[in-house]
């Protein structure tokens, strides 16, 4: 990996759509993921005819219900009679859509990609979505089991906890900020004005985790549009450049990792950085979107990023710089605690803001201090993955 | 960046009915050895700038079966991710990686075990729109190629006779191809004469499946030179999804391979695909669809394939063949390695290695995967050595 100056045609994001977030979408997967893709083209100035290539992120298709879901999606993408090509990478997808988008226009293949992720995580209802992640185990260690998602991320949250001595209050300003900076965003599912309090007195599902430590279940689709320089600075005058991209994944086998650390994270920004020309992350990032499905995941992967040093994410929320009138904000659109969690489509949201900052038109959600460098984060499988982008006006 | 893009090593394990030795994540590090080893000894922890795997959900049993992708093929901690699709569509994710300047040598990886799954039936409905098709609840998946067939029959007036012989012809090289667990000495006649699993595709007109691991390590001009005497160019690699509702995508004719071969050439500078290039490994997971494929491909004017067929013009011994290795049919369908199943006996084919079943003139040829119904996405790639 070296440094992006060597990439000819230089790939940006030139607009974003998302739908709403909600818990029982009406619509089809199909229908949700044209909602977002129209939206997306029509802030690019383009139509589906300008489009070279698609790319599709969907994370198990299990949420669905649907086989081989990238074929499934393909129309409702804006792929039909296109190169189109799903990525996949559990829960990390969101932000391995824009990773993929910049390799089809890096590579000279495609000067345009509508980019899509879709997921309707209420389609697998019988008992609840969450049934679905009995079947992401190692089908002879693990399965018999019977683990349910929630325990390991319990495991995780604890021993995050005991080794940085981290207490549940500390924990619970993650969700407070995001679900209060998500009342500004139109597509929020899960917004609201708490407490530190009411995420201490929610329910107990998997001790430490508590109802509003935790994302909600959603169903959700959000897209974009990514072009090679000549086409970008045609369309418009704010292109936000992909510098740099990373991803990783660790060892499948998560009970033999140091669960207080997400080295994975680490390995992929430090690629995305290597590539950017990034040194010093906490000075050169201007503004994150950093993966967010439980309040503590934040602090874990802001240290994982090199946006916090190690166990010091705490200190930094707690003294308001993640605010997002704070020195680094993060998660100013309300990340997946507070906008919702459609796996995919949640990464894609967090790019789709990050290119909002960048580009001035965050509206309401606009961070106080100047943007020029943003981040966006997704993470997923077995608790092993992680995708990085880093963009820039 | 212009830079060429080689395939530098290639390494299977089972294509066999029933893999019972393996799991599939053994199978996957048998096949990673082998390629590495094939690719010049290259290090997968420290040479291998990123990964990419495919493979389904449902077929896998998991979830998520990207969790597992890492560890056999020597990705834990570095970039890999995979693609829900062909085996050829992470070759064209590794060439586009390659091509952009930032990446040297990435290698593409697929498994399958079909053997291991008890309901394909059901899961296939599973494809089918849960609105609009799965609701008819038909008794056969096989049905929905089935009339394709028909269809793509009865407009081009195609004879039985041409889909019979083109299970006789690749069954009959698949004798020759040290992979193929399905090769036999079958006439037209006992094709024409078995009994029909849906009409007019009998049990030997579709393919059965295998189970099967292949990687293949893909590397830049530069690079590849000092790994391999023997470096195999992709001179061109395009893929193209069609409609997938099947309300509406064309019955009789793939217009997905059409597109994407179209593109695939003009990469590759070719114009007269049948003169120069020097023979195909295409997909025939039905008989029918290699007969729909070379028209699709530009190796026989639309219609026009089963007249060819017919007159020994794709057999191994003929002016252009098709499926010198048995193909789909010979070989059998290890679900999303099927690409790279074809791309393996080219490669081997274009570097003198294929035994038996080597050709007397392999230059150039052209590769190409479907991923069987209700799937409406081709690739398609022209090596070259």
């Amino acid at each position: 990996m070296s440094r992006n100056i060597y990439v000819k045609h230089r790939p940006a994001v030139i607009g974003a759509g998302l739908t709403l977030f909600r818990r029982r979408m009406l619509e089809t997967p199909k229908e949700l993921a044209w909602i977002a893709a129209k939206q997306a083209l029509d802030e690019a100035g383009l139509t589906l005819k300008d489009i070279d290539c698609v790319v599709i992120g969907s994370a198990p298709d299990t949420f669905d219900g649907v086989h081989m879901k990238g074929e499934y999606l393909a129309d409702g993408a804006g792929g039909v009679g296109k190169p189109t090509m799903r990525v996949f990478v559990g829960g990390a997808t969101g932000v391995m859509v824009p990773i993929a988008a910049w390799w089809h226009v890096a590579s000279g293949h495609c000067k345009t990609v509508l980019a899509v992720a879709e997921e309707k995580m209420s389609d697998a209802d019988i008992p609840h979505p969450q049934a679905v992640f009995r079947y992401i185990w190692d089908p002879v260690t693990e399965v018999p089991l019977q683990p349910n998602l929630i325990w390991i991320f319990a495991l995780e949250m604890h021993r995050y906890m005991y080794k940085c001595g981290v207490k549940k209050e500390d924990i619970a300003l993650v969700s407070v900020k995001n679900k209060r900076n998500a009342l500004d965003h139109p597509a929020a599912q899960v917004a609201a004005n708490i407490t530190v309090d009411d995420v201490l007195k929610s329910e107990v599902l998997v001790w430490p985790v508590q109802l509003l430590d935790i994302s909600p279940v959603s169903d959700g689709a959000a897209a974009f549009v990514v072009a090679s320089e000549d086409v970008a600075r045609r369309q418009t005058d704010t292109p936000v450049w992909i510098d740099g991209v990373g991803w990783a994944l660790d060892t499948t086998s998560w009970t033999n990792r140091d669960l207080a650390f997400p080295e994975y994270a680490n390995v992929a920004a430090q690629m995305a950085y290597r590539m950017a020309g990034i040194v010093n992350p906490r000075k050169e990032i201007d503004v994150a979107e950093v993966y967010d499905p439980f309040d503590y995941k934040e602090l874990h992967h802001m240290e994982g990023l090199g946006l916090a040093k190690k166990c010091e994410a705490p200190k930094l929320t707690k003294e308001g710089v993640t605010q997002r009138d704070g020195d680094l904000p993060i998660n100013p659109s309300g990340g997946l605690l507070g906008v919702g969690n459609p796996i995919a489509a949640a990464g894609v949201m967090k790019v789709a803001e990050i290119y909002w900052q960048l580009a001035g038109k965050a509206g309401k959600r606009q961070v106080k201090k100047p943007v020029y460098t943003g981040l966006a984060h997704a993470w997923g499988d077995l608790m092993q993955a992680s995708t990085v982008v880093v963009m820039r006006v | 960046m212009s830079r060429r893009v080689a395939i530098i090593g290639v390494g299977w394990y089972g294509f066999r009915p029933v893999v019972e030795e393996a799991s599939f994540r053994e199978m996957m590090f048998e096949a990673a050895v082998r390629a590495y080893e094939d690719a010049g000894g290259i290090n997968p922890r420290t040479d291998v700038d990123a990964f990419a795997s495919c493979q389904e959900d449902f077929w896998e049993g998991i979830a998520i079966a990207d969790e597992f992708a890492p560890e056999p093929i020597g990705g834990t901690l570095r970039p890999v991710f995979t693609t829900p699709g062909d085996g050829l569509q992470c070759v064209a994710s590794a060439y586009m990686l390659i091509k952009t300047g930032q990446f040297d040598i990435v290698v593409a990886e697929s498994h399958a075990k079909p053997s291991d799954i008890v309901s394909m039936h059901e899961i296939m409905l599973f494809a089918m729109d849960p609105i609009t098709v799965r609701a008819i609840n038909m008794p056969n998946y096989h049905a929905l190629a089935a009339l394709e067939a028909q269809a793509y029959m009865s407009r081009y007036n195609v004879p039985r006779e041409a889909l019979a012989y083109v299970v006789a012809k690749d069954k009959r090289n698949a004798l020759l191809n040290e992979r193929a667990s399905y090769g036999a000495n079958v006439t037209v006649d006992d094709v024409l004469n078995s009994p029909y699993v849906v009409s007019p595709l009998t049990k030997l007109d579709i393919a059965p499946f295998v189970d099967a691991a292949a990687v293949v390590v893909l590397a830049s001009e530069d690079v590849a030179k000092r790994y391999t005497d023997t470096p195999i160019w992709i001179d061109g690699i395009h893929w193209v999804t069609e409609d997938p509702s099947l309300e509406y995508h064309s019955w009789e004719f793939p217009m997905h391979a059409l597109k994407a071969a179209e593109a695939a050439y003009k990469m590759a500078g070719i114009s007269d695909p049948i003169k120069e290039l020097n023979f195909a490994e295409i997909d025939s997971r039905y008989s029918f669809k290699e007969l729909q494929f070379i028209e699709a491909l530009k190796l026989a004017p639309v219609g026009e394939a089963h007249k060819l067929m017919l007159e020994g013009t794709f057999d191994r011994d003929g002016l252009f063949p098709v499926n010198p290795s048995g193909g789909a049919l010979g070989e059998g369908v290890p679900l999303e390695v099927h690409g790279l199943a074809r791309l393996i006996d080219a490669v081997l084919q274009l570097r003198g290695e294929a035994g038996r079943a080597q050709l007397s003139k392999a230059e150039r040829a052209v590769i190409h995967s479907w991923r069987g119904v209700p799937t409406t996405t081709s690739v398609v790639a022209v090596l070259s050595r």
